[in-house]
């Protein structure tokens, strides 16, 4: 595994100079263990930083208890690898001779359309555009074969993508027309920038209607033939640290393969969810906004999906490291399967018509054994998210911050948190009179 | 000794009109289950066979059919896991009817077993990364 470079000294945290309030007095409450972020670095440049997996945590807590795993473990990480829409990426072409200016025009990525509404030569792709020849659902369901997310798939793994672009043409600018291709390695700036990523819990979605319906959560067979879920669970980042007590704005992370940050808190951001005893949504709550060096990334780890019936979308691989400044902090990180539940969703009728109903509640530990019970009805389980990758995403990371090239980035400002009083609302439809 | 299997049979055209798994039963004594079958204008008939039988007779029945010009193929060599494609997600688990793909309880690694495979094809276009092919 190749290990991104990091430019020496980029990321050198220095106490007090960053407002962030929540931490410093977390550190000051816990009368027992208490490290910064800067020691466990200090650790991990000589090598010498304990780091385990999300999974690995929970039996090594189980054996040693909270006090002395807290006091021997500086960092644990976590990995997700599901399909997440709200990614895109954005890139600089270079000018071309003569000048033009793409901003007001249209452009085409191997015939995917990008978004022009910038200045001359920057583009942003979504990973849900589709061609404007893509029959979509006109025979239901779309095969949704090739659309925004294949597009950077393949730009990632180094493939030259053919841009045609139509300008109105200007003084300065006065091309009119390009068509050419066009390669990362050229791109003057390339970075993956995801709106919404790394869901903090999600729905479990069946279908109580009579026929197939076909979803942003994959195919339900009708009558509860199935029911589909997402989340990495118990490794999954947001859900290893519940009340974002370290993952904030600025949060050096793995993404898509190379290194990023967190850039914000994610759109439908909503801290202010039921939780558990424990602390855990019992939903849909945070989410990520986050941003990084596509041109370091690696199509193993962004990968084009196709939903039947829905669209297309793309699977990012994340992994948020989280320091174990305190016992409370690593207790979160015990998290297991049994302790996080997700409410079971009809898409056939709650879901798209915006009831708040739920069927009911179910552990991870349940979604996971392959069946579940919904209205007294066996229903097997299918993950969207791969498991697998998620704990090869936390075991690469784990190995990133053991051999001393990854280091710990204090937050800048904190995710607005559960008593932020920050939530998600529905639009609020206004008719327009004419 | 009893025999079953599930092969893919390619009729040229000028087979088409001729009544040839009839024969199968008759003169093989061949239990047969048909799973997919299809006519292209222009092209040839492709029909999807579970055949089973008597060992020597099942023999002697393909031996028929390659006589008469049937393309035979056995169905495995038709659906195909592509593990490098593959993500591991593990949402073909639900779609398959027969219960070909099944999680490997500790890795949770998907795997495809191709003696259950039908090839109704509902995997080609379920699986989000398309880590499944299909080749008729």
């Amino acid at each position: 595994m190749v290990i991104p470079k990091m430019r020496k000294g980029y990321f050198q945290p220095v106490a007090g100079q960053f407002n962030m309030p929540r931490q410093q007095e977390l550190v000051k409450d816990k009368k027992s263990m208490s490290k910064s972020i800067a020691e466990i670095n200090e650790k991990i440049r000589q090598g010498k930083a304990v780091v385990v997996t999300a999974e690995e945590i929970i039996d090594i807590v189980r054996n040693k208890g909270v006090p002395k795993a807290a006091r021997e473990v500086d960092v644990v990480t976590t990995g997700t690898f599901g399909t997440m829409c709200s990614s895109g990426a954005y890139f600089n072409i270079g000018h071309a001779r003569p000048r033009i200016k793409l901003g007001g025009g249209r452009a085409y990525l191997n015939d995917v359309p990008a978004y022009t509404g910038f200045a001359a030569v920057d583009l942003f792709i979504g990973a849900n555009a589709l061609p404007d020849d893509d029959p979509r659902n006109r025979v239901h369901p779309g095969e949704f074969n090739y659309g925004g997310g294949h597009v950077i798939e393949e730009l990632v793994a180094g493939k030259d993508i053919r841009l045609a672009a139509t300008a109105y043409g200007t003084d300065c600018y006065p091309r009119k027309k390009l068509e050419t291709w066009i390669n990362i390695k050229d791109l003057n700036q390339a970075v993956l920038f995801n709106i919404r990523n790394a869901y903090q819990n999600y729905n479990v979605a069946v279908n109580l209607s009579d026929k197939t319906i076909y979803t942003y959560m994959g195919i339900l067979k009708p009558r509860l033939g199935n029911a589909n879920y997402c989340s990495a669970g118990q490794l999954s980042p947001l859900l290893n640290d519940p009340y974002y007590k370290t993952i904030g704005v600025g949060s050096r992370l793995f993404l898509g393969g190379g290194i990023g940050y967190v850039a914000w808190q994610g759109t439908q951001h909503n801290p202010s969810v039921p939780r558990t005893d424990k602390g855990v949504p019992k939903g849909g709550a945070g989410t990520l906004a986050v941003i990084g060096d596509l041109k370091q990334m690696s199509p193993r780890w962004l990968v084009g999906a196709s939903m039947l019936g829905y669209g297309c979308s793309i699977t990012v691989g994340i992994g948020v490291p989280i320091p174990i400044l305190s016992e409370e902090i690593l207790q979160y990180t015990t998290v297991t399967d049994e302790d996080i539940l997700a409410p079971v969703v009809d898409y056939s009728a709650a879901y798209p018509q915006r009831q708040p109903d739920i069927l009911g509640e179910v552990s991870y530990a349940a979604l996971k054994s392959g069946k579940i019970k919904v209205k007294g009805k066996d229903v097997p389980t299918a993950s969207l998210s791969s498991y697998p990758r998620a704990v090869e995403i936390a075991t690469i990371l784990k190995e990133w911050i053991q051999s001393g090239k990854f280091l710990l980035s204090e937050p800048v400002e904190p995710l607005p948190g559960a008593e932020s009083g920050v939530t998600f609302k529905p639009l609020n439809e206004r008719p327009i009179e004419f | 000794m009893a025999v079953s299997k599930k092969i893919v049979l390619r009729f040229p055209r000028r087979l088409v009109q001729r009544p040839i798994i009839y024969r199968l039963v008759k003169d093989y004594d061949l239990e047969f289950n048909i799973l997919k079958a299809s006519i292209t204008p222009e092209e040839e008939g492709l029909l999807v066979l579970e055949l089973k039988g008597n060992r020597q007779e099942y023999d002697k029945g393909i031996d028929f059919l390659i006589k008469t010009g049937v393309k035979i193929q056995s169905l495995s060599q038709d659906v195909t896991h592509n593990a490098d494609r593959c993500t591991n997600c593990g949402a073909c688990i639900t779609i398959c009817p027969t219960g070909a793909f099944t999680l490997e309880p500790r890795t949770r690694y998907v795997k495809f077993d191709n003696e259950k495979c039908i090839a109704c094809g509902l995997c080609i276009t379920g699986c989000p990364p398309r880590a499944m092919e299909v080749h008729f």
